[in-house]
This record gives structure tokens, sequence and C-alpha cells, in this order.
């Protein structure tokens, strides 16, 4: 009983807040979740404690799930629906509902740039935040000592300041008069970065680069902490025992530690690439016209051109493939544990 | 075990150390530009270059006043919205944790979906959920945004911190004749309490500093966030850095002191002085 009734009342909920049924019917509709809810209490009043205890966990999820249902799930359903709409003439605000496809053809069609350059950014974020992580996380997990809690401590100072202030700090790092700049002029870096196409005109500022890098700072605690995580619980010994075996410093790394601290691997990639891969606040204070991702078009066709449908299309697409992606990776790292 | 490295082992080693201080610094620099820059002079509207000391910016912090009114709006979002995710977050984690039932595989990966999609799909697709119903935005559209986000991070931050609670606690509690409300909340709920405190401080966090979502939601209020966001374009006040090195500043003596009253508490109880609260 307890589950069918939560079921009834988020089906119902999303129901009535997705605008699946309207006038009538959704007083239906309410009407059956109302007799639901009486159902549900009857039960737990004329039934033993045993009923009781058994109706508890539905009962403590019911708020949350219902909160989740109308507030996530819902919206999901809207958007798909707007996805499909179409304004039926240029003074209307709000489009109606008319299986209008081409919204997806003009996502494709004039954004497949930002798409590409979205998850091109953000995959080469996820390696760069991996690549500077691991060693650190490494290093406070078997290193640390009595430091440990001070140096996890310190990783997570950044999110004490605002994230758009953090970013807009890059600007002042990365001005063409700033410090990054005169010390790339002074070793000569300059030079070389900008043969690997990294810097262009002695400028680091408003390019790829430092789009990436704005990317791949912001979202590197993300990658930290999970590996932190998974490499605390690996058991030091099991090391010594490979070394006792003859591994080499090198192998016992490879062989023991690197595949137990994969899973840490695989919750961090995924907390760095999604939020990376729909991003605006990087590309927008620290690249130029022709950085901009796929959260930039999303945000200014929604809040600017008011374009809804082809916004909606786009989030809907770019949410599809972050979905197939993550199963393919998850089947590919062979974990089914998301958290 | 290997007590005796050779020269090659300990390059390998000096390298990963040095890579890990690369690490950190790199974590740091624009922490200390913002320090540093709360005490920049700036000449025109923007705050980039580096113009000359002063101390003024700091006499007046809330100069700003558009600024100063967003970081209000922020933290009274940020307290409604923290404590009901907190509660409904909670009770979330209690019936997955406490509970064997039908339906809980479902529940959890309904849990992780909103942590797995974008920050712009979740904003635009509440938006448009609102837009459909003719829904003003506002306080409340920011608040409902807000807690649908935190109710996942405060579920899974909850229930990982009571896997492996001792549920036969409250058993025994009831078996001495308490009602199960009594052995929750005499029992249960302090002992579960320090778990549920960090994810309200974590989703209170979350909230303040949350940007893409409240974007598409808030209308014509201004959160902090916003508000940094908008003088971004046209003036970016010494302000903002004076009050973001104040937050800074803020958390860090709050963690250190959290730091310090745990690992005092940890020495005083290994050392029976006292002894832990039932």
């Amino acid at each position: 009983v307890g589950l069918g009734v939560m079921l009834v009342l988020a089906v119902g909920i999303v129901a009535v807040g997705a605008e699946w049924v309207t006038g009538n019917a959704s007083l239906i509709v309410l009407g059956v979740m109302l007799v639901a809810v009486i159902t549900i209490i009857w039960t737990a009043f004329v039934g033993g404690l045993d009923t009781r205890r058994a109706l508890a966990p539905y009962g403590l999820l019911k708020p949350g799930i219902l909160w989740l249902s109308l507030f996530f799930l819902a919206p999901l359903w809207s958007m798909l629906q707007m996805s499909l709409s179409s304004k039926q003439n240029r003074f209307d605000f709000f489009p109606t509902f008319s299986w209008e496809w081409s919204n997806y053809s003009t996502a494709f069609g004039d954004y497949g740039a930002q798409f590409g350059r979205s998850f091109l950014y953000a995959a080469i974020a996820t390696l760069l935040t991996l690549l500077i992580g691991y060693p650190l996380a490494y290093v406070i997990a078997f290193r640390g000592g009595k430091y440990k809690a001070v140096l996890l401590g310190l990783v997570a100072v950044p999110f004490f300041t605002s994230y758009l202030i953090r970013t807009l700090a890059w600007q002042n790092l990365l001005a063409d008069s700033g410090p990054v700049v005169s010390v790339f002029n002074v070793t000569g870096l300059t030079t070389v970065l900008e043969a690997l196409g990294i810097m262009t005109n002695g400028q680091i500022m408003n390019t790829p680069a430092s789009v990436i890098g704005g990317l791949t700072y912001n979202f590197l605690p993300f990658m930290i902490l999970p590996i932190y995580v998974s490499l605390e619980k690996i058991d030091v010994r099991l090391v010594d025992a490979a070394m006792d075996l003859y591994s080499s410093a090198s192998g016992a790394f490879r062989r023991v530690v690197l595949p137990l601290s994969l899973p840490g691997v695989f919750a961090g990639s995924l907390l760095v690439f999604i939020p990376a891969a729909g991003d605006f606040v990087n590309a927008q204070f620290l690249g130029n016209p022709n950085t901009t991702m796929i959260g930039n078009v999303i945000q200014d066709q929604f809040l600017r051109q008011l374009n809804f449908p082809v916004a909606s299309a786009m989030s809907f697409v770019l949410m599809a493939i972050i979905t197939v992606s993550v199963l393919i990776y998850a089947k590919i790292m062979g974990t089914d544990d998301l958290v | 075990m290997s007590t005796v490295e050779n020269a090659q082992q300990r390059t390998g080693r000096r390298l990963v150390n040095v890579a890990a201080v690369f690490g950190l610094l790199y974590l740091f620099a624009p922490i200390v530009v913002i320090v540093i820059f709360s005490f920049n002079k700036p000449r025109g509207k923007f705050n980039i270059v580096w113009q000359g000391f002063t101390l003024d910016n700091w006499a007046s912090p809330f100069a700003d006043k558009a600024l100063t009114d967003a970081l209000f709006v922020s933290v009274r979002v940020a307290l409604i919205s923290s404590v009901i995710a907190a509660v409904l977050g909670t009770m979330i984690a209690l019936s997955l944790s406490r509970y064997r039932f039908k339906g809980s595989g479902a529940v959890n990966l309904f849990l992780v979906l909103p942590l797995t999609s974008p920050e712009v799909v979740l904003g635009s697709s509440l938006a448009t959920l609102f837009l459909s119903r003719g829904v003003d935005f506002g306080y409340t559209t920011v608040i409902i945004a807000h807690v649908m986000f935190q109710i996942s991070f405060v579920a899974v931050t909850v229930r990982a911190r009571i896997r492996g609670f001792d549920w036969t606690l409250e058993q025994a509690a009831m078996d001495l004749g308490a009602s199960p409300q009594r052995a929750f909340w005499r029992i249960t709920f302090p002992l579960i309490l320090p778990g549920i405190l960090a994810a309200w401080l974590l989703s209170f966090a979350l909230s303040i500093d949350d940007f893409i979502i409240t974007f598409f939601n808030a209308g014509s209020l201004v959160t902090f966030p916003l508000q940094i966001f908008g003088a971004s374009r046209v003036a970016i006040p010494p302000q903002i850095n004076v009050l973001a090195s104040m937050l800074l500043f803020l958390s860090i003596a709050l963690m250190v002191g959290a730091l310090l009253i745990e690992s005092r508490r940890q020495r005083m109880i290994a050392s029976g002085t006292v002894k832990r609260k039932k």
C-alpha cells in the first residue's frame, strides 16, 4: 500500500504540475490523490504497530520525493513539451505545443559548433583536473601525516569564496599586463605557447586556453575530494605486500593503488565533466565570442531572445547526450555505484 | 618492506610532491588575488589593474548599497531553503538507511538524477514550468529551485554519515520502555545530528553561491552572485573583494574553530575527562 500510494501521489503531482491534464481532469487526479492519502492514513490508523512500521519509510520519503517530482520531474516534462512548441505569430510571448521538430534541427544546425566545443572543453578540463588533482590527493592521503585535515581544509578553501568572484580573479591573473603573461614573457614560454597555438598575439586571456583553464580551476576540488576518499580507504599494507613480492614502486602503484582508486576517479570525472559541459560563466568571463559554449547559447536564447522552444530543445539534447555518455562511461569503468 | 629506496624512486617521490605543491598553488592563486585586490585603489570602474594600496575599501565594506542588499537577499534565501532541504533530505536519508523496502533502488536512482544533470538544464526546465503555469518569479521560485537541488545533496551526505549506525541502540531504548518517538528523539537524533548539521552547512553554502539555476528563476530578485554578474559588465567595485575576503576569513575561522573543538573533545574523551553524551 505504501509504495502504491507514493507512486499515485508522485504521478499525480507530475501530471498536474506538467499540465498533462487540465480542467476537470486535473480535479479528478487531485481527487484520486486525496483518496490515496485518506487510504494510507486509514490503514495506519486501523492497522497495528507492524503496519505502521511497514509504512514508515514511505511516510518519511514522501515530502522530499514529492518536492523532487513536482520541481524536477514535472519541469523536464514541460521542457520536452516546450521543445516541440512554436510561437503562432510574432507577437506571441508564450509558444503553443505543435510537434515542432524544427527546433531540434535549429539546435543542431545553428549551434552544433557550440555543442562540440562544450564537450571538447569539458573533456580537456576533466583530463587536466585529473592530472593536477591525482598527485595532490595522493600526497594528502599517503604523506599527509597529521596535517591531513589541514591539507583537506586547504583544498576546500576556494569553495569559501564565490564562484563568480573566483572566476573574475582569473581576469586579473591572466590580464595582458598581469602576472601570468609577464612570467611567460620573461621565461620565454610565450613563444613556445604561441607555437603550440595556446596563446595568440601574446595574449592568454580571451582564448580557449583561458576558458579551459577557468573550468579546470573551478571544478578541481570536485576531482580531488572523491579521489582522496578512495585513496584513503586503501590499506597501505597492500602496497608493502606488493613490494615484498618484488614489485617496483611504480609497479605497485600501477597494479595496486591505481585500480583501487578508480571509483574515486570515476566519481570525480562525472562531478567535473557534467557541470563543466553546461557551464557558461567561464566562457562569459574568460572567453571571446568564438569560445562560447552551449550554456551561453541556452542562457541567451532563454533569457534574452525569449526563444523558449529552441532553448528547451538544446537543454534536452544536452541532458540526453550527458546521460548517454555517463552510462557508456559507467559501462567502461565497470562501476554501477554512482555515489 | 622497502626501507631503502634508490635514487630513481626518490626522484619520483619528489616529483609527485612538487606536483602536489603546484596543485595547491594553483588552487590558491585566485584567492590571494581576491584578498590583495581588496586593498586596491582602482581609478576607473573596473578593479582589474593594480593602482595603489588603500584601506578605504575595508573602512567602508557596505558602501555599495546594491551589493549589500543582494548579500542579505542571498543569506535569507540560503537560510530558508537550507532548513527546508535539511528536513526533507534527512527524512529521505533516514528512510533509505533505516528500512528495507520495495522501491528503494528506484528512490536511490531518482535522488542521484538531479546531481548528474547540468545546472543549465535544471534551471531552464524549472523556469519553463513556472512560465507555463504563469507563476511570478521572485523569492518563492528561487527558494523552490534551491531546495530542489539541495534535497539530493543533503540526502546523500546524511546517508553517508549514518551508514553503519547501530540501530539496535534504538531497539534497546524501546526495550527499556521508551516509545518509538522518544527513542528516536533521545537516542538516534542526537547521534546523527552532526551529520545533519554538516549537510545543512553544505546546502547553505551551495545556496549562497548558486548562480546558474538562480539566474533562470530569479525574475527581478537580485542575489549576491546575480549582482556580481550584473556588475561585471558595468563596473566592479572593490567592495566585492572586501565582502568576499570577509566571507573567506569568517569561513576559515569557523572551520579552524570546528577542528580545534573536535580535536579537543577527542583528547578529552580519550583521557576520560568527559563521557560521550548519551
